[in-house]
């Protein structure tokens, strides 16, 4: 198997060796450049050692491979593994978790645990980023109300993070993988272009030092983009931000 | 001996019906403890402080929440009949799917049954669109799992058990057997299933408990249609 820490970025066409043939075959990632949740589907593929190829798509003009193999939500991560095709990023890191040997396992073994694992995905994933997104991008009195049920929820999140290095325990796993690159790299961009802050040092030190720990890790490292391509981006797309909070609120 | 099971559930909810059939199935005994959701127990508040929702399992000392995690949980935690596929992308398949049916088609749904004229087409639409796509999945398979019933049977139990009550309180019909045969047959297979028909409620006792919500219901929507 070759090693994580090898570049393998793009168009690596080194063959496999192995005795599951399933492994072997070639794995594609279909993903854009700035968006959180293909992070996860690449970091989940890094930790693990798994080879892929990159294949970058442009959003606003979608590509045959990607309407192909995404049709119900038309959307990026998308990993292609031989013929099959898995959506839905965190669908993706359980299923590069399962189907490859390599690497430390991003679930833990323990039933419980595992248990666990889900459901702080979930919580990061619905309700932390759902109440981020209004908190970020509305005003006045809306905003007042989405600020308080994120802070709410950021509040939990720090609760458990004041007793472990990461959800995993002592390594990057489900829950961490849903929520520390969008919380510790992505969100520090969104708070720039949007002019409001959500977190702070001196109300989630412990959320700021699972992030930094998170965003030390090599694997995470090779598939962070770089913080002034997020802030072009971003600022590029701020109108869209604000359209899509407001039609997240109820009439 | 594995340390007792209980499930803090109520009579009518479908998420707390997963847990039922995933237990039944297994073949794991449980005590189901029945909570007053207007009157939430100390239990309930003790155990899912985060979201304070039923279903809650308890399994010795260890409290799990989420229907589907709870799902999966059972699947891992306990012996007998496999609820998931073997196969890692047999297994993403039936996870994606569940997350369609609780993200999109529960959604789609609800604002289908409660909301009036050009909104009400418009969700009647997404939602059928929606249906769509399960037909295909359940097409020449008997069950989602394939031969027995699996998680994804399970997180689809609301399309087959709970669904055809809320048409008759809303007084509106979504699925039809000309437009859904195989997600029509696939809802008499599951709900005449001999383990799983023990955890469903009686369909008139869902009848009566929804017809007395309706307006509840009806004013739910109010917050959920996006502006």
């Amino acid at each position: 198997m070759v090693p994580a820490s090898a570049s393998l970025h793009c168009h690596d066409t080194r063959s496999l060796t192995g005795t599951e043939a399933k492994m072997a075959e070639q794995v594609k990632l279909i993903g854009s450049s700035n968006s959180p949740f293909v992070h996860r589907a690449a970091v989940a593929l890094r930790l693990k050692g798994v080879p892929y190829e990159f294949i970058r798509e442009d959003m606003s003009n979608k590509s045959e491979l990607l309407l192909k193999h995404n049709p119900v939500h038309k959307k990026v991560p998308v990993l292609l593994h031989g013929d099959r095709a898995v959506c839905e990023s965190l669908v993706i890191v359980e299923y590069v978790d399962e189907a490859f040997d390599g690497g430390p396992p991003l679930l833990p073994a323990d039933p419980y645990d595992r248990a666990t694992a889900r459901f702080w995905a979930h919580f990061l994933e619905e309700k932390c980023l759902k109440s981020l997104w209004p908190a970020l991008w509305t005003e006045g009195e809306v905003q007042e109300a989405a600020m308080k049920e994120a802070r709410e929820n950021l509040a939990l999140v720090e609760e458990q993070l004041r007793e472990k290095r990461f959800f995993g325990g002592d390594s990057i796993g489900l829950a961490d993988i849903a929520g520390a690159g969008l919380l510790g790299h992505w969100v520090g961009v969104l708070e720039e272009v949007a002019g409001v802050r959500v977190l702070s040092d001196k109300e989630h030190p412990a959320l700021r030092r699972w992030a930094a720990e998170y965003l030390a890790n090599e694997a995470v490292k090779e598939c962070l983009p770089d913080r002034d391509q997020l802030l072009s981006h971003f600022s590029a797309i701020r109108d869209k931000c604000v359209s899509v909070a407001k039609s997240m609120l109820p009439k | 001996m594995s340390p007792p099971v209980k499930l803090l559930g109520t009579f009518s909810s479908g998420f707390s019906r997963r847990a039922e059939a995933a237990l039944r199935l297994k073949g794991v005994p449980y005590e189901l403890i029945q909570e007053d959701l207007s009157n939430k127990s100390e239990l309930l508040l003790m155990h899912n402080p985060i979201h304070k929702k039923v279903p809650v399992l308890l399994h010795g000392d260890r409290a799990v929440c989420e229907s589907l995690v709870i799902v999966e949980y059972i699947d891992e935690a306990f012996d007998g009949p496999p609820l998931l596929p073997i196969d890692p992308f047999d297994r993403a398949t039936a996870r994606f799917w569940a997350r369609f049916i609780d993200d999109k088609c529960s959604t789609s749904f609800w604002l289908s049954l409660w909301t009036e004229g050009e909104v009400q087409k418009g969700f009647v639409k997404e939602f059928k669109q929606n249906l769509a796509l399960l037909e295909t999945q359940i097409k020449g398979k008997r069950f989602f799992g394939g031969d027995t019933v699996g998680y994804l049977d399970i997180a689809a139990s609301g399309i087959a058990h709970w669904l055809p009550v809320f048409e008759e309180v809303a007084s509106v019909r979504l699925v039809t057997d000309a437009e859904y045969p195989d997600l029509c047959r696939w809802a008499k297979e599951y709900t005449s299933h001999e383990t799983i028909k023990e955890s469903l409620p009686e369909r008139e006792k869902l009848l009566a408990i929804f017809t007395a919500k309706k307006d509840f219901f009806m004013s739910t929507v109010k917050s959920m249609v996006p502006k």
